[in-house]
């Protein structure tokens, strides 16, 4: 469904259940050079138990328009006027990579409006090597590739969002070259990373925090190590952290084991 | 950046998909010779039926054995994913059936497996779908073939049997001006020698049967999704019109109004591939036979640069025979392929090709029944070396005018080249051609 967010109209995946305002709601963010539908399976298990669910493109990306969000801050901000255009007073918000950093600056930004926070392969800093940077511009085919290696944990990913026979790192690295190419005029790639590596409010933004929260990191991650969560971890009010066998791709290269967390933290 | 996260062909060959058993310690891809699979649960069950969670359910739509092999050819063709089938034909019948319907029209190859053309020519045409057939090298041919109701352009990677080099980049891009994606049939060269994705290509399929599991003991077919079509762009980008595949982005109402585009942003054509096609169609892979074809595939990498050397040593013995009229293969620079070759495949165009021979029907008849190391069958990409008689077999469907378009006369002889020793083969060739001569 698309949803008029700043007058801009705004792709949201519902998981295959109409929006319905009644029930309890959980917005899933994606990360860099992705979009809604790497939550495919999470976000349809939750829309058909009991939750009504939000996975968004975020806007520039795929399916929205709009600018894409040049800060964490600003994709923040967006995030709650999508709620408000939702009707929304509350919701879950679930957030990958850089969008667990956007959904951590919500959550701060408005404790009253969070039911739940999940931080998915999250880090603080979360900071993009100046080389990776500078290839997102100059080289984004070769930087995308990089960035899926190192995402990467296994050479047998179990059956994922397109079902037995997924091959995980072709995937991504397809949904990447598509959401570079959806937006012509932003790169989004070096616009994401960037907002990534600029971001300071981390360990502030997670004391405001007044929900549970969840952290959900993958033992081989390269991207985000576990180890560079733990600042967040140690300022957490109410913190559950589970780690998963697996790399960066948590939702697809284990994505029995995220669902579980999830789910099981969403109906604590 | 080589290792585990960023490994070779080579090693992709081996692994991709597959990991020690976590049950037993297998280190061999086992057997999943069951038809079904236990659900945790009622919800478990449920959850999986609606694609909720992924996992296996009955071996029709997905089983164990062939994710590893669906994997693996997806790690090494570079695709996002793959679905086994039965044989070569069952996946282009699966990639057309997935994408169109009734009063639909492809854009074809005229050199093309004579079974490809039947399925095309033929028997779609019964079920209201089209194909104009264009000769794989004519440009302007595949650009004027366009219809409105054009879904899909269709070619080999080397045409059957004339090796007529497929020029991918420009036949994509021709495609894609038209707002349809480009199949191919990437059998004969297989990953080793031809990455289609790489230029172009958007979907690819294999009869499995040939050069990947490469010992002839197996019937089985794999269609490669690359991950690269929009299939949600309008059809007419001046006018915004609709897509041209409302299959696969409108609700499909024999699934819960699910709209495969929104699922997945790239991978809409598996989805419904194998929700539909497997479900519906049924022409599904038996584990055991994806099991034959990984254990081919695990020596792929080898066998492959062994087809090539070997078909060089023959190409270049039968090209200076004077009892041989001409070899088709692109290796050789009078052959119209040639140039094309050198830039799509440089390790070589396959070990499948035709020569002619000098002489009547009957010496023809002569050559084949005089060889002892070939074996005169119908089949393509074992690991022993093949020959045939294409006019009166694999093509004799089709008429005159139609083989001439194919490249193909009365006296061509097919020749797959298997992993013998070099020497052996050729001097099986000259024992034949001198039966041939004398006859």
């Amino acid at each position: 469904m698309y949803l008029n967010v700043n007058t801009h109209p705004i792709y949201c995946y519902t998981g295959g259940k109409p929006f319905d305002a009644a029930k309890p709601t959980a917005i899933f963010i994606h990360g860099v050079l992705n979009d809604h539908s790497v939550w495919i399976l999470q976000s349809r298990y939750l829309a058909h138990h009991g939750w009504n669910v939000l996975a968004v493109d975020l806007p520039g990306h795929c399916r929205s328009a709009g600018a894409p969000p040049a800060s964490v801050e600003a994709a923040a901000d967006f995030v709650l006027a999508l709620m408000d255009a939702a009707g929304l007073a509350t919701a879950a918000l679930v957030g990958h990579s850089f969008g667990s950093l956007i959904a951590l600056e919500a959550a701060s930004r408005a404790p009253e409006r969070s039911s739940h926070l999940v931080l998915v392969g999250t880090a603080f800093p979360m900071r993009v090597s100046p080389a990776l940077l500078e290839a997102s511009v100059s080289a984004p085919m070769k930087a995308l590739e990089m960035v899926n290696v190192f995402s990467r944990a296994t050479l047998s990913p179990p059956p994922a969002a397109l079902g037995p026979g997924t091959w995980v790192f072709g995937a991504s690295m397809a949904l990447g070259r598509r959401v570079l190419a959806s937006n012509t005029r932003v790169n989004v790639f070096y616009t994401g990373f960037k907002a990534c590596d600029s971001y300071e409010n981390g360990l502030q933004a997670i004391t405001q925090v007044t929900c549970p929260v969840l952290f959900v990191l993958g033992q081989a991650d390269q991207m985000t190590p576990p180890k560079a969560a733990q600042g967040l971890i140690k300022e957490a009010k109410d913190a559950k952290v589970v780690f998963l066998p697996g790399g960066h791709q948590q939702m697809n290269e284990t994505p029995e084991q995220m669902l579980a967390a999830l789910a099981g933290f969403l109906k604590a | 950046m080589p290792g585990y996260s960023d490994p070779a062909f080579d090693t992709l060959a081996l692994h991709a998909g597959a990991a020690p058993d976590p049950a037993t310690g297998a280190r061999a891809v086992p057997i999943y010779l069951t038809t079904s699979f236990v659900f945790e649960s009622s919800d478990h069950a449920q959850s999986l039926f609606n694609l909720e969670r992924a996992g296996h359910v009955y071996s029709r739509i997905s089983n164990p054995t062939n994710a590893v092999l669906e994997q693996r050819i997806s790690a090494l063709e570079g695709g996002i994913g793959a679905i086994s089938v039965a044989s070569g034909q069952a996946a282009l019948h699966l990639s057309v059936a997935t994408l169109m319907g009734a009063g639909s029209h492809i854009v074809a190859s005229t050199a093309l497996y004579g079974g490809s053309q039947n399925l095309l020519h033929y028997t779609l045409r019964r079920f209201g779908i089209e194909t104009t057939f264009v000769k794989p090298g004519d440009m302007d041919g595949w650009r004027a073939a366009v219809r409105p109701n054009t879904k899909l352009f269709f070619g080999e990677t080397v045409g059957n049997p004339g090796l007529d080099v497929l020029d991918i980049p420009t036949i994509s891009s021709i495609a894609h001006e038209a707002g349809v994606p480009l199949l191919v049939d990437a059998t004969l060269t297989t990953p080793w020698l031809l990455k289609p994705f790489e230029h172009g290509a958007d979907l690819i399929y294999h009869s499995a049967t040939k050069f990947l599991s490469g010992h002839g003991t197996v019937i089985g077919g794999l269609v490669v999704d690359g991950g690269s079509f929009d299939w949600d762009a309008p059809s007419d980008k001046t006018t915004g019109a609709a897509s041209k595949f409302p299959e696969l982005c409108q609700p499909y109402d024999g699934f819960h109004d699910m709209v495969f585009s929104e699922e997945s942003t790239v991978g809409a054509f598996l989805l419904r591939a194998r929700r539909e096609g497997l479900r519906d169609f049924g022409a599904c892979l038996s584990p055991h036979s994806a099991w034959l074809i990984l254990q081919g595939m695990e020596t792929l990498p080898l066998r492959m640069a062994r087809h090539m050397s070997n078909t060089q040593r023959v190409v270049e013995f039968l090209a200076s025979q004077p009892f041989v009229a001409h070899v088709g293969h692109p290796m050789l620079p009078e052959h119209s392929s040639h140039a094309l070759a050198q830039k799509l495949l440089p390790r070589g165009a396959g070990s499948v090709f035709s020569f002619d021979l000098k002489g009547s029907r009957a010496q023809g008849k002569a050559f084949v029944e005089g060889l002892k190391l070939f074996s005169h069958l119908a089949n393509v990409g074992d690991c022993r070396s093949l020959v045939i008689h294409p006019a009166s077999t694999t093509h004799f469907r089709m008429d005159d005018a139609a083989l001439s378009s194919a490249g193909i006369t009365q006296g061509t002889i097919r020749l797959s080249i298997g992993l013998e020793d070099p020497d052996d083969l050729i001097d099986d060739l000259k024992r034949a051609l001198k039966a041939a001569e004398k006859a």
